[in-house]
């Protein structure tokens, strides 16, 4: 079904990108480079400007300063975020849902291939016996899986996803895990933040790392574990800072 | 939505949007007429022979004579029908209507508590009447809302001498009705036409304690409406209500309309 | 129409002997009133989430303006449209007054600000929830319109009715601009005024238990669906 691409992803440089909210300095200006097929985990304690640093980089918040640029034409991009957000109907109407809205590029996607596609991506992500049910009353873990299987039907070359874990038991936490390989295993770049050390070793390529509003590094994973360069990074693997 | 939903939704859809783009039926006219014609019935009485006659139905508007005349004014009714004779005849000398025809009478009356507080029951002249309610300031409501019988009862008062004010004077800016309906509420007097009177099915303690002097007739009268000042009116079908009205077939359909055995209105052309 | 003391077994023994003429009344009742709350939802449900979406200078002016006509008396709104639609007023050729399609406008008037500025408060706090989602996907603001009235549906179903229900009590517009023509204009609420006018109290009221009646049929159909939707759709 999907014809996942094997283009290069386009890189995606952040320019002294910074945020001040009423006079509060909430990420200090930062530039950051992302290129490649990466699996990029963006750390750091509580407060640190994780999430807004996503935000900034996936376009839904402008910086007050600073710019975000994409190498060529913004590629196409897909949000996963910490709480599900789903639309009061049923689980494979979501999904419909995203691809009739994007139906201007794809005209030739009838209403009946749109509910065939998004039964395959239901199938995907191990939802199809919930096709029919409201999405609203799904499980956590569920819900999650729906907003990959939405964001799956995007094609996205870039995902992003904020603590998409955070919430979820063990069991669910393994299935996120392993819908997010399946994106990479089909070149597209991830870009998530998590607060999970061990979720980090597992999936990460490279490690971002904030404090404060600070990025503080920017390294391949196994540097970042083995040898971080920073004194907060050391007292945050060594879980030292409150998180 | 469910089907279900969607056919209830559909089916009302339906029926409001046929309903309300009814086919329009051209002949008829729009007359504004005052609340105590159409409270009493007479013309649920007398229309329907009009309209054997000419195929002509009448759209009545029941509001006060004031209000009359400003739909009359402003050109919303093709014809009047009104009790204020010297309303109308200004009526006519502005320039808004063509001709005035006496049509039918009827009487105001008195009523009140049916004890009588200000013993009115035995008064000489209806101004007899209306000093001695003063007198005893007995509570006594008044339309107060500028209607054919509001401006009639005023015209009483200043022919007896007297301003009407003070504690027992109420005015309710209301139409006849409503004017009972609180009259029989708070024990008051008050004036009243008789065909309301007698169709008024609320009176409480209220009693008819004073009627039959001349100065309480109260004259109707019918409004030809100026084309000139309103071409767009249905004047020719409008005519036709007019001399039918003082026709001698219309003022038999005014004379048997009865409630109760008596007769409300009295007709008068010349 | 007969009548007893009783107002209740008036309203029964109306229902029971439902004559032509008071099945006119009844049907242009519901008549002008859905048709104006259709029209009003269909003006104000998309002009109330257009108000929650975007910020614009002289924005609260608007809201606070909606909120105030929401407590427009529905006299004050007949009058206007009687003005506008009287021969002399500026839509006069079009010859509406006295018609019950003068009473859908007067109507629209007054349902209109209720259904718009309680959208506006129920999409606003679902695109409070919604907003970061919908721009992930790539939604426009005005293509986000038709999404959230969607999924607020069952809030904005409780709104219609609000609605329908200031519709179907009101007395004062459709009185002005329909004139209580019998046959013709003449209304639920227009009936229980004439009849309390001629003191036909029991009638009166009788006519009231009526309409309370319908208008709590209707409720409770709309309540019936929503609430089987909600169920199947969480």
């Amino acid at each position: 079904m999907n014809a996942h691409h094997t283009p290069p992803v386009a890189t995606l440089e952040l320019d002294s990108v910074g945020f001040i909210h009423r006079g509060h300095t909430l990420l200090k200006p930062t530039s950051l480079r992302l290129s490649g097929c990466q699996r990029t985990l963006i750390m750091g304690p509580n407060g640190a400007g994780k999430s807004l640093l996503m935000r900034l980089a996936h376009g839904l918040i402008t910086p007050t300063s600073g710019s975000v640029r994409w190498q060529g034409s913004p590629p196409a991009q897909a949000m996963v975020f910490q709480r599900p957000v789903l639309l009061r109907r049923s689980a494979l109407d979501n999904l419909t849902y995203v691809l009739a809205i994007n139906k201007a590029p794809r005209p030739e996607l009838t209403t009946l291939t749109r509910k065939a596609q998004a039964m395959s991506a239901l199938e995907k992500f191990g939802l199809a016996h919930l096709a029919k049910r409201p999405a609203r009353v799904l499980s956590g873990g569920e819900q999650q899986r729906l907003t990959l299987a939405r964001a799956w039907l995007l094609n996205p070359q870039v995902l992003f996803l904020d603590e998409p874990t955070s919430a979820l038991d063990p069991a669910a936490i393994k299935a996120v895990e392993d819908a997010v390989l399946e994106f990479h295993h089909s070149g597209t770049r991830i870009v998530m933040t998590t607060h999970d050390l061990h979720q980090a070793r597992r999936l990460a390529n490279d490690i971002v790392f904030l404090h404060n509003g600070e990025l503080l590094e920017h390294t391949p994973a196994s540097d970042f574990f083995t040898a971080p360069a920073s004194r907060e990074a050391k007292a945050f693997i060594r879980g030292e800072l409150v998180w | 939505m469910n089907k279900a939903s969607a056919f209830i939704f559909a089916g009302t859809l339906g029926l409001t949007i046929s309903g309300t783009l009814m086919a329009a039926d051209d002949d008829y006219i729009t007359l504004a007429s005052t609340t105590s014609t159409e409270n009493s019935g007479l013309f649920d009485a007398i229309i329907p022979a009009f309209t054997e006659a000419t195929g002509i139905d009448v759209r009545v508007v029941a509001v006060g004579t004031g209000q009359a005349f400003e739909i009359g004014r402003r050109g919303d009714a093709d014809s009047l029908l009104v009790h204020d004779t010297a309303g109308e005849k200004q009526f006519v000398a502005d320039g808004y209507a063509t001709e005035r025809l006496d049509v039918m009478y009827n009487d105001f009356v008195i009523v009140g508590p049916s004890d009588d507080p200000a013993g009115i029951s035995d008064s000489e002249t209806v101004v007899d009447a209306m000093q001695r309610i003063a007198k005893s300031e007995s509570p006594f409501a008044s339309r107060g809302d500028d209607s054919g019988t509001n401006r009639a009862e005023l015209r009483l008062w200043e022919d007896a001498g007297i301003t009407p004010q003070g504690e027992w004077y109420r005015e309710l800016g209301s139409g006849m009705g409503p004017t009972l309906n609180t009259a029989a509420g708070m024990d008051a007097y008050a004036m009243t036409d008789r065909a309301t009177w007698v169709a008024f099915n609320n009176p409480q303690d209220l009693a008819l304690l004073y009627e039959g002097d001349e100065a309480l007739f109260n004259q109707y009268g019918s409004l030809l409406l100026s084309e000139e000042r309103h071409p767009h009116l249905k004047h020719d079908l409008a005519a036709q209500w007019h001399e039918w009205l003082v026709s001698e077939q219309g003022q038999q359909a005014i004379a048997d309309f009865e409630v109760d055995g008596q007769q409300l209105f009295f007709p008068n052309a010349e | 129409m007969q009548t007893s003391d009783n107002p209740f077994s008036t309203a029964l023994s109306l229902i029971v002997n439902m004559d032509s003429a008071l099945l006119s009344i009844v049907q242009l009742s519901l008549q002008v009133s859905l048709m104006a709350v259709i029209i009003a939802s269909v003006l104000a449900l998309p002009l109330g989430a257009a108000l929650a979406l975007w910020r614009f200078p002289g924005r609260n002016v608007v809201i606070v303006a909606l909120n105030a006509l929401m407590g427009l008396p529905p006299v004050v709104a007949g009058l206007c449209v009687y003005l506008l639609l009287s021969r002399a007023g500026p839509l006069g050729e079009w010859g509406l007054l006295f018609t019950p399609t003068a009473m859908v406008i007067a109507q629209v008037i007054l349902v209109l600000p209720i259904i718009a500025a309680l959208t506006r408060q129920q999409v606003e706090a679902l695109h409070g929830e919604y907003a970061e989602q919908l721009n992930s996907l790539g939604l426009s603001r005005l293509s986000m319109i038709p999404t959230l009235l969607w999924d607020a549906r069952f809030g904005l179903l409780t709104v219609i009715l609000a609605g329908f229900g200031r519709a179907s009590a009101e007395v004062g517009a459709v009185m002005i601009v329909g004139g209580n023509i019998d046959g013709v204009t003449r209304v639920m609420t227009t009936s229980i005024v004439l009849e309390t006018s001629k003191g036909n109290l029991p009638m009166a009221l009788g006519l009231g238990i009526i309409l309370l009646a319908l208008v709590t049929m209707i409720n409770a159909i709309a309540h019936i669906i929503g609430e089987t939707a909600k169920r199947r759709l969480g």
